[in-house]
């Protein structure tokens, strides 16, 4: 057993909040650039340079990507092997309060969603927990903007419905959002589960590697098939007409229920931010 | 192009959906609850906290400023969020809005009718907008925030037109044209 010490989770997630508003990923950086290579607009060529300008200058000054640095979703997995001394949960929230105060972050939470009123820390954040075989505790912070996660949805199919009718809802969800999500986008996709299963999936699958393949042969050629036909659409950059709609498309999926086909779509912003780290 | 604020007749008149604008002078931030409190003054009959005659407003909630800046990152936040208030403020004499993403038919309808201009900024190159920005003060609701309204001072800030006076949409226009897919 290896005992770990709230604070060291607090300033932990504190850190990571603070780096993943201000340094995009390699991946979603080597993206863009490729991006800006191969789209054929001129508009959108110049999107993809002004986007790749933003990010030098937030990573230089030390400042946001983005004005919306997000609601702090968190992924925890905790090994069997540690003992965390204190309470998690708040250890964690108060990590996300330090980090958005001290890195200047926006704060975009407010306390009930229908009286409306600023919490004015940003706390609190959404948590999922995992347990793992594993000596290690391990932090992945996603802040995740209004614009892109607005667009999002979770549909029940039916089994009849079958490939085609994912198709058919995710190319209706990506041409619906338009240029809300903040083009060029990454889709993450949770199919099968249950209905909070299919979101999650979704939500997890928006933090694989951009460039990485899914396992299952048949899931990795509907991951790229779709991205095609994504990328057919024409939505383009900031929606103003493009070859590049989305920079990814990922599926992520789990066994479900014989009467259902369960869809999560979790549309992702260039802004596409986490972070990890293992205490 | 280089466009000043107050927006008069005859640059409404010169610009086309699909021009790229720099915009210099004054514009205001407001969005979603500013948006509501300043719809629920002008229905009372009441005074808005800035005269809305030829100005424009820029859907924004700004990062904080870090020690010594005008203001943190800046970028466009969703339009049609603004939607239902949007049509009331045009009829007021708003004459531009920044933001991004498409407005509902009601609004470009409002945009023809009362001879206005939407704009969109890049969404998430809002350090790089942000340098455009040179003057900021909260001039209402200080209560909301980041959602406060900002009288902010702009010099060269980049936008492009997306629904003109004359009823063009660039949305439409330019996914058309690289639409390869019917489904
Ligand atoms: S959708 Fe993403 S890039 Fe666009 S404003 Fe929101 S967080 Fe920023």
């Amino acid at each position: 057993m290896r005992k770990i010490d709230c604070n060291a989770i607090s300033e932990a997630v504190a850190r990571l909040v603070i780096e993943a508003n201000v340094f995009l990923p390699d991946d979603v950086l080597k993206a863009l650039e490729r991006g800006e290579r191969e789209e054929e607009s001129a508009v959108g060529k110049d999107i993809f340079r002004q986007i790749i300008k933003n990010n030098e200058i937030a990573a230089s000054e030390g400042m946001p990507v983005c004005q919306d640095t997000g609601m702090a979703v968190i992924f925890v997995e905790i090994g069997n092997e540690v003992y965390i001394e204190g309470d998690l949960e708040k250890a964690i929230n108060d990590g996300v309060r330090m980090g958005y105060r001290d890195g200047c972050l926006r704060k975009s939470i407010v306390n009930d969603p229908i009286k409306r009123v600023n919490t004015g820390d940003n706390t609190p954040a959404v948590i999922h927990y995992r347990f793992v075989r594993a000596d290690h505790l391990k932090i992945t912070v996603a802040p995740k903007g209004g614009g892109s996660e607005n667009m999002s949805l979770v549909k029940m199919l039916k089994p009849a419905d079958g490939k085609e009718g994912v198709r058919r809802l995710v190319l209706e969800t990506v041409r619906a959002a338009g240029a809300n999500p903040c083009p060029p986008i990454i889709v993450g996709i949770g199919l099968g589960g249950n209905f909070e299963k299919a979101a999650l999936l979704a939500k997890e699958a928006l933090l694989r590697p951009l460039d990485d393949r899914n396992p299952d042969p048949d899931i990795a050629a509907f991951e790229e098939s779709l991205l095609e036909d994504i990328n057919k659409l024409g939505i383009g950059p900031q929606g103003l007409g493009g070859r590049i709609t989305a920079l990814a498309c990922k599926i992520n999926t789990y066994p479900c229920h014989i009467a259902s086909l369960p869809v999560g779509i979790n549309i992702n912003c260039h802004v596409a931010r986490h972070k990890s780290i293992e205490l | 192009m280089e466009i000043k604020t107050p927006l008069k007749d005859d640059v409404l008149e010169r610009l086309r959906a699909g021009d790229r604008v720099f915009i210099c002078g004054i514009i205001y931030t407001a969005r979603d609850a500013a948006h509501a409190r300043l719809f629920e003054l002008l229905e009372k009959g009441e005074e808005t906290p800035f005269p809305l005659e030829g100005q424009v407003i820029y859907y924004t909630g700004p990062a904080p400023a870090k020690a010594g800046w005008v203001i943190g990152s800046a970028g466009p936040t969703t339009s049609y969020r603004m939607d239902p208030y949007t049509p009331m403020l045009l009829k007021h004499g708003l004459k531009g809005m920044i933001g991004k993403g498409a407005r509902s038919e009601e609004v470009k309808e409002a945009i023809r009718k009362y001879r206005a201009v939407y704009f969109a900024a890049v969404g998430g190159a809002a350090a790089l907008i942000s340098r455009s920005i040179k003057k900021a003060e909260i001039i209402a609701y200080p209560d909301l925030g980041t959602e406060a309204v900002r009288k902010i001072e702009v010099v060269n800030f980049p936008a492009i037109v997306i629904n003109d006076i004359y009823g063009n949409d660039l949305y439409e226009e330019g996914v058309r044209a690289y639409q390869r897919l019917e489904f």
